[in-house]
């Protein structure tokens, strides 16, 4: 070979759609897999990589920005569709607030782009980093879920390329039955690769909160139970380690949009700026707090750092109503960048987040329960978080009358078998009390539990979808042949850690 | 060297994955090294094959059921003449040491980027500290390749992977067997002894190995230009 030929053949041309072979893994670490990512740019492209898996006869998973706590957008058999590429806002209508978007556009996209011309998303999750496209497989929700329901009630109309290659555009009037079970279908029927969504006039960056103390469960959720009618959004923070009488203690956020005319300058408070979360935490640079939370990732840590939260959230109800941004209320999880790292950062450390769904009329035995349950078994939760919920029309929703508790549990490699079977027990208890699930927080329910909560006849509806769309079923997560297989398990079996170090 | 890490990686029960351009000479290794408790794949590959990398390392990757520890040890070091200046010879050897070190680097380091673990280690040399009379480009591309390296590590550290710069005196390999004599010569298997050990540990972001070449090189770059010239190293 001469010389100007070896120079030629070392610049090449990069092959399109993109991609790129990576270690896939949930936000919470425990679980990940190698897999081939395809990052395409284009509703085209998605169907190019439909062309290209079918082709090669495996299956591919589709993935945002990877916030599913478990196994929702991993693949350990085959690849992985990264929709992140994809994220240009098309189009905001600023007299109605509809925005429409490419799929891979983030929450944070959004709202920095709304929030200027007075408008915020109706439903935010707790962090701002979900894309549109993962926010409405999974059909997420928020603080205010009793009130607005999921971001798929916010949503109008989607652009999803079929596995077939097809594109097709679906909303409540067009196509319902897909509109219906590919918002919450956690990607088993198609790419979502645009949303036009709508978003909530507000009318000033700041939002009027007020921390309110309580002493238990039951006092906690009558005081919820109390204002679903005149607060915006409503959360309740939950010390999993207290006992007998004060079991469920925690701190209530109250809060409520302004109206017009209560913020004296609302050109100041609408903007960007304004919302920008601390850049450091007690002079800690916020990067680096992560370290600090790590020492006290312990069960002894925890129920100091817990029972301190609680004081303090007396203190905070002595304050009464006072002012936070919009960004500052709604993205707590944002606060403190890879606080999941506080769990440890080697192979097979993490953590799960399982959170419960309990209809309102058995959702206080539940409850109790479940955190009796938590503590008898030596696996108290870190933190815990109650919502107030309502059922929405989608096919496989978690959605329902009722109270859901999130709770985050640390995985080790050596622990993971444990933690496992305590989550079998409480999820015998939940559905016991004719509760359910959610994918987005989930990694451990089996198929018999998935069977039991959406019962056959839903499940039958998603599977003649399934079939009809996805006939070679191309379209797999670790989650779908995790939870819907033909097994007879309420839960399934923990996955091995991954293991690194020579 | 390349075959010296191999043998003891699997001697101490890894599985490893050998990738090298002589099929025969990989099936040999594979041979010996089958009586041991770890294992080893052989994949014959040509370095300067770029389009067939992240195929074979995707394999790679699956055949061994992931990958924690990767060593590019692949280089070239054709004898040069005092007064040569060919270009094809000198770039052929860029493609070797440098291109095919990027080429594979790249893809491993994306991949311990997405893992948060793995530790890399890149072959330089002791030719790379100084620009010496007797190999421009053979200097130029391990100097060149110990900065890219640096780069990795600090791109890395933050994701917890380790980037290891290799720099070795004169070992005794197939490489070096054209050279009339070698100063403080160590056998390959020292070699690979020393750059397991360096490796696993957390002190050295970069070695000379063994370590007396430390201070030759100390006092070699502390050679002042107008002197170092005059000089035959």
């Amino acid at each position: 070979m001469d010389s100007a030929a070896r120079i030629q053949r070392r610049v090449r041309r990069e092959t399109r759609p993109r991609q790129a072979f990576e270690y896939v893994e949930g936000w919470g670490m425990a679980v990940g897999a190698e897999s081939r990512v395809w990052k395409p740019t284009s509703a085209h492209e998605v169907s190019e990589v439909f062309d290209q898996v079918r082709s090669r006869g495996t299956t591919l998973a589709m993935r945002g920005s990877g916030c599913s706590y478990g196994d929702a957008s991993i693949n350990s058999r085959g690849d992985v569709l990264d929709i992140r590429g994809m994220n240009r806002i098309l189009e905001f209508n600023e007299d109605t607030g509809i925005a429409n978007c490419e799929a891979g556009v983030t929450l944070r996209d959004l709202w920095r782009h709304s929030l200027p011309r007075g408008y915020w998303p109706r439903v935010v999750s707790g962090t701002m980093f979900p894309t549109l496209a993962g926010a409405a497989g999974m059909n997420i929700h928020g603080k205010n879920n009793y009130k607005v329901g999921t971001i798929g009630d916010a949503i109008q109309d989607i652009d999803v390329v079929l596995p077939t290659g097809e594109l097709v555009t679906v909303s409540r009037a067009e196509r319902p039955e897909l509109f219906h079970g590919i918002i919450g279908g956690f990607g088993m029927l198609g790419a979502i690769t645009r949303v036009r969504i709508a978003t909530k006039r507000i009318h000033s960056g700041d939002i009027d909160v007020c921390g309110i103390s309580s002493a238990n469960l039951t006092e906690m959720m009558a005081y919820m139970d109390a204002h679903t009618g005149d607060a915006d959004y409503l959360v309740g923070w939950l010390d999993c380690f207290a006992k007998g009488a004060a079991l469920g203690r925690g701190l209530i956020h109250h809060a409520r949009y302004l109206a017009p005319g209560d913020d004296p300058e609302p050109e100041r408070t609408l903007t960007i700026d304004h919302q920008e979360l601390p850049g450091s935490i007690l002079g800690f640079p916020k990067g680096e707090v992560w370290r600090i939370l790590k020492l006290f990732s312990n069960d002894y840590g925890m129920r100091l750092m817990n029972f301190t939260k609680h004081q303090m959230g007396k203190l905070e109800q002595r304050n009464g109503w006072h002012r936070q941004s919009h960004a500052g209320f709604n993205f707590l999880l944002d606060y403190v960048p890879n606080w999941k790292f506080a769990y440890g950062r080697s192979g097979g450390d993490g953590l799960i987040q399982y959170q419960v769904f309990l209809p309102a009329e058995s959702a206080q035995a539940g409850l109790t329960a479940v955190l009796e349950r938590c503590q008898k078994r030596l696996h108290v939760s870190y933190l815990g978080v109650l919502k107030r919920h309502r059922p929405d029309p989608f096919l496989l929703t978690h959605g329902l009358d009722g109270w859901s508790l999130a709770m985050d549990f640390k995985v080790t490699s050596a622990n993971r078998g444990d933690v496992w079977r305590t989550t079998d027990e409480l999820t015998r208890i939940v559905l016991d009390h004719g509760g359910n699930f959610y994918f987005a927080k989930d990694a451990v329910i089996g198929p018999k539990t998935t069977r039991q909560m959406f019962g056959e006849e839903r499940l039958a509806k998603f599977r003649e979808l399934k079939e009809a769309l996805d006939p070679e079923d191309m379209l797999q997560t670790d989650l779908s042949r995790r939870a819907f297989g033909s097994g007879g398990d309420f839960t399934s079996v923990p996955p091995p850690a991954p293991s690194v170090g020579v | 060297m390349g075959a010296a890490l191999v043998r003891q990686l699997c001697a101490q029960g890894y599985s490893v994955a050998a990738v090298a351009r002589r099929r025969e000479l990989l099936d040999a290794l594979a041979e010996d090294a089958g009586g041991g408790p770890g294992r080893v794949l052989a994949y014959a590959h040509d370095v300067n094959s770029i389009d067939e990398i992240p195929g074979i390392f995707e394999s790679i990757v699956h055949d061994l059921g992931g990958l924690d520890f990767y060593v590019y040890a692949a280089g070239v070091m054709p004898g040069v003449g005092p007064e040569e200046y060919d270009t094809e010879k000198d770039l052929a050897m860029v493609d070797v040491n440098l291109g095919g070190a990027i080429a594979w680097t790249n893809p491993v380091a994306r991949y311990f980027h997405s893992q948060r673990a793995g530790t890399i280690v890149g072959i330089g040399s002791i030719a790379g500290d100084r620009g010496r009379k007797g190999a421009p480009v053979y200097g130029a591309t391990k100097a060149a390749l110990a900065t890219y390296l640096e780069s990795l590590r600090n791109r890395l550290a933050e994701r917890a992977v380790r980037v290891v710069t290799i720099k070795p005196g004169m070992i005794e390999t197939p490489m070096t067997e054209h050279l009339d004599k070698l100063v403080m010569p160590i056998s390959a298997e020292k070699a690979a002894k020393d750059i397991l050990k360096v490796s696993r540990g957390r002190l050295w972001n970069e070695r000379h190995v063994p370590l007396r070449w430390l201070g030759v090189s100390m006092i070699i770059r502390s050679i002042p230009s107008f002197l170092f010239r005059r000089t035959n190293i």
